[in-house]
């Protein structure tokens, strides 16, 4: 694309009122606290204790994601089936659904008065307002987002270098620990960070199944109805610090390295 | 050695049908045919990679047709290597071995034999993406035999390579090949390759054997119009046939013999028609005068096609035979087409 044609500084210009779109209400948010506030917030008990449930439910949704979408990513990527359609877009159905009718749709299946929550209730495990109900949701909204990544992944590992793996003596499972694994661990990793990201950030289907314990967006929330903007804005700005430095550890990690490239 | 009796694989709108196939221990084989024909489907199936309908695939006599790949002892190499990525050479070459219950001693002689004959101890520690095409080759080979398989498919294993390398690796299987107890059977688009390599071959189209047999007998005794063409006969006329004599359009043919079953069509290799300016002798039979009506360049030879009686017959000559033939468009010659050559189905 030439700097002579109109095409380029259509592009440009929509580029920058992109970039300033989203940068602009972040950069003032980051901006917004003082320093001196920032310090107080990170002195409130319920605010690190918010944000440490946070990350610790979006890692383990991720983790639940990883234990039971790997394999199911892992069928999609390498069978034909009848129906394989239809369980894609299964698998995509979170993605679409409101926020909050995804919180509603969990309490009807935990509840009490169906069957599901009654065997739940009976072996212990309480889904509405506890830490379990907010893994649960995260679960629920994430998954899609890991399963996707790592199917595309799978996808993209020839199926040949298993038939050859297999021909030279490993069985199914030999070969796909050893070859299919390595190779799409990095599809792995990006699955993750979208399925975290994706848990972290939401709110509307946790704030319906669990408004306690506090994860930081319910936080937030409850600090900008109670308070204002100005008390919500340093709990969201360690959110986002903290949210940051992670995904940038793993981003990193994630980085093809030269010598396999 | 391999036995393959009325095997059926359903891929879809594809099909494998009765294929049977007999390669003796330690015999090379090649599988031929056009593109789309089967031949990937039909490496797979003997490997086991993809489900078969019917039939049965016995390997040293044992029947593995229900056996997973992993307990067949078949090695395959793909057109493209396949190797694994995120390993080194050495990691690739010794993949396989853990599963093979081989001693240390046994698969590290096995290695260094192999890394001498392939020529690949320099590139023990690369990962494959750094290797050119002959390397990459020549490692692929070497991970396949490393577990000694009873049986190694080879899916093209030239076709991706420049022919400088072509010739080493065709050199090079040929050792291999005498060197090892293994069964090679390859899938090859190159006569040459074939011809020089295989003892035995087979002509697939679409999903069905069309003739399979000594390398030879495809070559000069076709048993089909298709097997004829593809082998580059690439003269091919119905025919009436009485006794040694065979009517050919407005021509008649002698043959070397009179054919024992009832043939259609006779065929002729364009490289047994040979063209002179002055007639042969009297007594010759099977001479006749035509006219060149093309010349067409082949790279290592041309094509001559030649007119007679409304017929087109397809001759080749080598490069330097046309400035001492001084073949022209439109020049009349005399062309001779030897009885031996003259082939009935």
């Amino acid at each position: 694309m030439s700097r002579k044609e109109p095409l380029f500084w259509i592009s440009l210009s929509c580029g920058i009122v992109v970039l300033a779109f989203i940068l602009m209400p972040l950069l003032e948010m980051l901006t917004a606290p003082s320093p001196e506030m920032l310090r107080e917030t990170l002195k409130d008990k319920d605010v690190v204790r918010s944000i440490w449930l946070s990350i610790y439910t979006a890692a383990s949704a991720a983790g639940i994601s990883f234990l039971l979408g790997t394999p199911l990513a892992y069928l999609l990527a390498r069978r034909n089936f009848r129906g394989k359609r239809l369980v894609e877009s299964i698998i995509d159905l979170p993605i679409v659904i409101p926020h909050p009718v995804v919180g509603i749709a969990i309490l009807s299946v935990a509840g009490r008065n169906h069957w599901f929550g009654q065997i739940l209730s009976e072996l212990g495990i309480r889904i509405m307002g506890s830490v379990t109900g907010i893994i649960v949701v995260l679960t629920f909204v994430g998954m899609p987002f890991y399963i996707n990544a790592v199917k595309d992944g799978f996808e993209g590992i020839s199926p040949r270098l298993e038939n050859v793996a297999r021909s030279l003596g490993a069985s199914l499972g030999g070969a796909f620990f050893r070859i299919t694994f390595p190779l799409a661990w990095r599809s792995m990793l990006v699955g993750l960070i979208m399925c975290c990201a994706r848990a972290i950030s939401e709110f509307g289907a946790v704030v319906i199944v669990a408004y306690h314990p506090m994860i930081a967006p319910v936080m937030i929330y409850e600090r900008f109805e109670g308070y204002g903007l100005k008390y919500s804005q340093p709990v969201a700005v360690w959110l986002i610090l903290v949210c940051l430095a992670l995904f940038l550890v793993l981003r990193i990690l994630a980085l093809p390295r030269k010598k396999e490239a | 050695m391999i036995r393959v009796e009325n095997l059926e694989v359903h891929l879809g709108e594809f099909h494998l049908r009765d294929i049977r196939l007999t390669i003796p221990p330690n015999g090379f084989f090649v599988l031929m045919g056009p593109t789309g024909a089967g031949k990937t489907v039909l490496l797979e199936a003997i490997a086991g990679l993809i489900p078969v309908a019917g039939g049965t695939v016995r390997i040293n006599g044992k029947d593995v047709t229900a056996a997973t790949p992993e307990k067949r002892g078949v090695g395959i190499m793909y057109q493209d290597y396949a190797l694994f990525p995120h390993l080194t050479v050495r990691q690739n070459a010794f993949f396989g071995v853990r599963y093979h219950g081989v001693d240390r001693r046994t698969s590290s002689e096995r290695f260094r034999r192999l890394t001498e004959e392939l020529n690949i101890g320099h590139l023990l520690a690369r990962f494959p993406g750094t290797l050119s095409g002959g390397e990459l080759q020549r490692v692929a080979l070497a991970r396949a035999l490393m577990v000694d398989p009873a049986v190694i498919l080879l899916d093209e294993p030239l076709s991706a390579l420049d022919p400088v390398f072509r010739e080493d690796i065709r050199l090079l299987l040929k050792n291999l090949h005498n060197t090892t107890n293994t069964t090679f059977f390859m899938v090859t688009h190159d006569f040459a390759e074939a011809l020089s390599l295989a003892t035995q071959a087979a002509i697939i189209n679409n999903g069905v054997i069309e003739q399979t047999g000594c390398i030879l007998d495809i070559f000069q005794r076709p048993c089909s119009a298709f097997v004829a063409d593809f082998v580059g006969m690439k003269n091919i006329f119905p025919a009436e046939f009485n006794g040694s004599l065979s009517r050919v359009g407005d021509i008649t043919l002698k043959l070397s013999r009179p054919p024992l079953s009832a043939p259609r069509f006779i065929a002729i290799r364009p490289e047994d028609i040979i063209i002179s300016n002055v007639p042969p002798e009297p007594a010759v039979p099977n001479v006749f005068r035509g006219a060149v009506t093309a010349v067409i360049d082949q790279g290592f030879s041309y094509e001559i096609q030649l007119e007679l009686k409304k017929m087109t017959f397809r001759a080749m000559i080598p490069k330097g035979g046309l400035i001492g033939l001084g073949l022209e468009m439109g020049k009349p010659v005399h062309f001779h087409l030897r009885e031996e050559a003259i082939h009935t189905f």
